[in-house]
């Protein structure tokens, strides 16, 4: 760990990609500290204001301000962006690893069951999952969770295939070891590095599809704030206020470009191979 | 491979809008649900059939051609889903062309002058293309024509057909954003490509033929590095067919990405149902054309 964030240090962009992330992290933490409001107090004689010195983002259509809303958004972003990562990556680790070490039928099976979600564009899938259980914030987390779940799933399963064929894996079956333990003491922390990448690249996925899903309209629900229906709500006053959607996008776009720089970096890192 | 993922695909979009199937009855009768109604209702779409018989009935009758009604407005699904994807079909195409044209020539200049402010400028340009929502720089786009320059994006739609000038000037806006997103990763998969293919034995050997240098890159090697492009603009276009309903809600389009949209927020289980299924397949039948068209690339491959 030390010596990666060594070499994360030692990149330029990699330096930059973990500012940002952390950004966002300190954000998110200390949001109730940082905002000067909360994220759905109305000042109805403020509607609309220009960013100033009372409201430094100025405020929306409802009297809230905007910088208090953006700063509890990234909260919203990050715990969506964690928990269904969390779903996706805990069931497509379980599935990858079962697939890449038993193959045949197991692996048949569930590898076509990953083809088949990963014939849909994952934020029709997605909508499609949340049309079904009713839009909100749990059943955004689990929809999107799905649809990055056989990303992982192929990751983990490559992987797995790779290393079974070291020696010191044949070593461990013929010294009798049974599947779980060379799964969990063998197999598992030798696929680490490629898990970690994806890790974070589906981190600025899932908190790209968070964002679209309620700029629809079908992800959080107002008036809890979120990046992508502040964006939304923004457009019917955009020309008269265009503060409401420009701070709201720049977030946007920062949070998703430092996890992709970050994911970037770390695949650089730790598999030089795949280098771009 | 190709028709047990098509299964799949069916019963998988079956199942999850079968999840709850009394939902709809319920949005369609509103105040005046009675137990009778909703039986009434039920016997009609046969929603009162266990699960795996309804299933067949719909894939029997899709087979046929037969999508269904809608349960708003009781036409049939797939005369609007055909016509609707004439535009959602045009603005895929589009927004790959606009992507090829971006991102695969700076992709190539990026990799023959590797490490140098032309590359770092690429390689940014390509991090801002991964990472920016279609939907915020739709919005900041807007705002930038309408503040700056005071123009408005055209509402409505004419097909290309009946009127170029003004179905290009309606599409050229939504098809640039989808477009400009697209090109960030297509530039970076030529960039990496390109530079795989120039540390080949087979590129050297070229070079100490004589060949010019516009041989060696255009004749030798982006026909050798081709196929990790193409199969990227492949898994690219179900992102594109996605990327539509947002796009597509933006500018007002009537596509088939605002007909999905549209129907789920009226709890319209059949066409969405219909919709996305459709939309998936098209998704594999264009992975299976971008297989077959390996073979045209590269004849060292062959299926057997």
């Amino acid at each position: 760990m030390h010596v990666l964030l060594k070499n994360l240090m030692k990149d330029c962009l990699g330096r930059i990609g973990l500012l940002g992330v952390l950004v966002v992290v300190v954000l998110s933490l200390l949001a109730p500290v940082i905002a000067p409001y909360e994220p759905t107090d109305m000042f109805s004689k403020n509607i609309l204001n220009p960013p100033g010195s009372k409201f430094i983002f100025g405020t929306d259509e409802f009297g809230r301000d905007i910088f208090s809303r953006v700063i509890f958004g990234a909260r919203v972003s990050l715990i969506v962006g964690i928990i269904s990562v969390g779903i996706a990556a805990t069931s497509g680790y379980i599935l990858g690893l079962i697939a890449g070490y038993f193959e045949g039928n197991v692996d048949n099976v569930i590898m076509r069951l990953m083809d088949v979600l990963f014939a849909f564009p994952s934020i029709l899938l997605a909508l499609a999952i949340v049309s079904v259980l009713g839009p909100n914030l749990s059943n955004t987390m689990i929809a999107i969770g799905i649809v990055s779940t056989p990303v992982f799933t192929r990751t983990v399963r490559a992987s797995v295939i790779s290393v079974k064929s070291m020696e010191y894996i044949t070593s461990a079956k013929a010294i009798g070891l049974k599947p779980l333990d060379i799964i969990m003491k063998h197999i598992s922390p030798n696929i680490m590095a490629p898990f970690m990448v994806q890790v974070t690249l589906a981190l600025s996925g899932a908190i790209l599809t968070e964002a679209s899903m309620s700029f629809l309209g079908l992800g959080i629900q107002p008036p809890n704030p979120s990046w992508g229906s502040m964006l939304n709500a923004s457009r019917s006053y955009m020309e008269l206020a265009p503060w409401t959607a420009i701070f709201p996008a720049i977030f946007i776009i920062c949070t998703i470009l430092s996890f992709n720089i970050l994911g970037d970096s770390l695949r650089d890192i730790l598999d030089p191979k795949l280098k771009l | 491979m190709l028709i047990p993922v098509l299964i799949g695909i069916t019963l998988c979009i079956f199942l999850i809008m079968h999840m709850l199937p009394g939902d709809a009855i319920s949005s369609m009768l509103g105040i005046e649900e009675t137990p009778e109604a909703r039986q009434r209702l039920e016997e009609q779409f046969g929603l009162d059939l266990p699960w795996y018989k309804q299933y067949w009935n719909w894939i029997s009758r899709v087979l046929q051609g037969d999508f269904g009604n809608s349960l708003r407005t009781d036409k049939p699904i797939l005369p609007e889903m055909l016509s609707r994807f004439k535009l959602t079909f045009e603005l895929t195409l589009l927004a790959a062309a606009i992507s090829w044209i971006i991102a695969i020539p700076l992709g190539i200049i990026s990799a023959l002058k590797r490490n140098t402010w032309v590359d770092g400028v690429v390689r940014v340009m390509s991090l801002i293309g991964v990472s920016v929502p279609n939907f915020a720089l739709a919005t900041l786009l807007i705002l930038v024509l309408s503040l700056g320059f005071s123009y408005y994006p055209p509402v409505g739609y004419e097909s290309f057909i009946e009127n170029p000038a003004v179905n290009l000037q309606i599409m050229i806006l939504p098809a640039f954003v989808l477009g400009a997103i697209m090109s960030g990763s297509v530039m970076r998969m030529t960039r990496s490509s390109i530079l795989e293919v120039l540390r080949q034995d087979f590129i050297k050997a070229v070079r100490a033929k004589g060949a010019s240098e516009k041989i060696v890159i255009f004749v030798h090697a982006l026909k050798n590095g081709m196929i990790p492009i193409i199969t990227l603009i492949g898994m690219q276009i179900g992102s594109l067919l996605g990327g539509t309903v947002v796009t597509e809600q933006i500018f007002s389009l009537p596509g088939l990405g605002q007909m999905v949209l549209t129907a789920i927020n009226q709890r319209d289980y059949p066409v969405v149902q219909a919709c996305i299924m459709f939309i998936a397949f098209i998704y594999v039948i264009v992975n299976l054309i971008v297989d077959i068209l390996y073979t045209y690339i590269d004849p060292r491959i062959s299926y057997k």
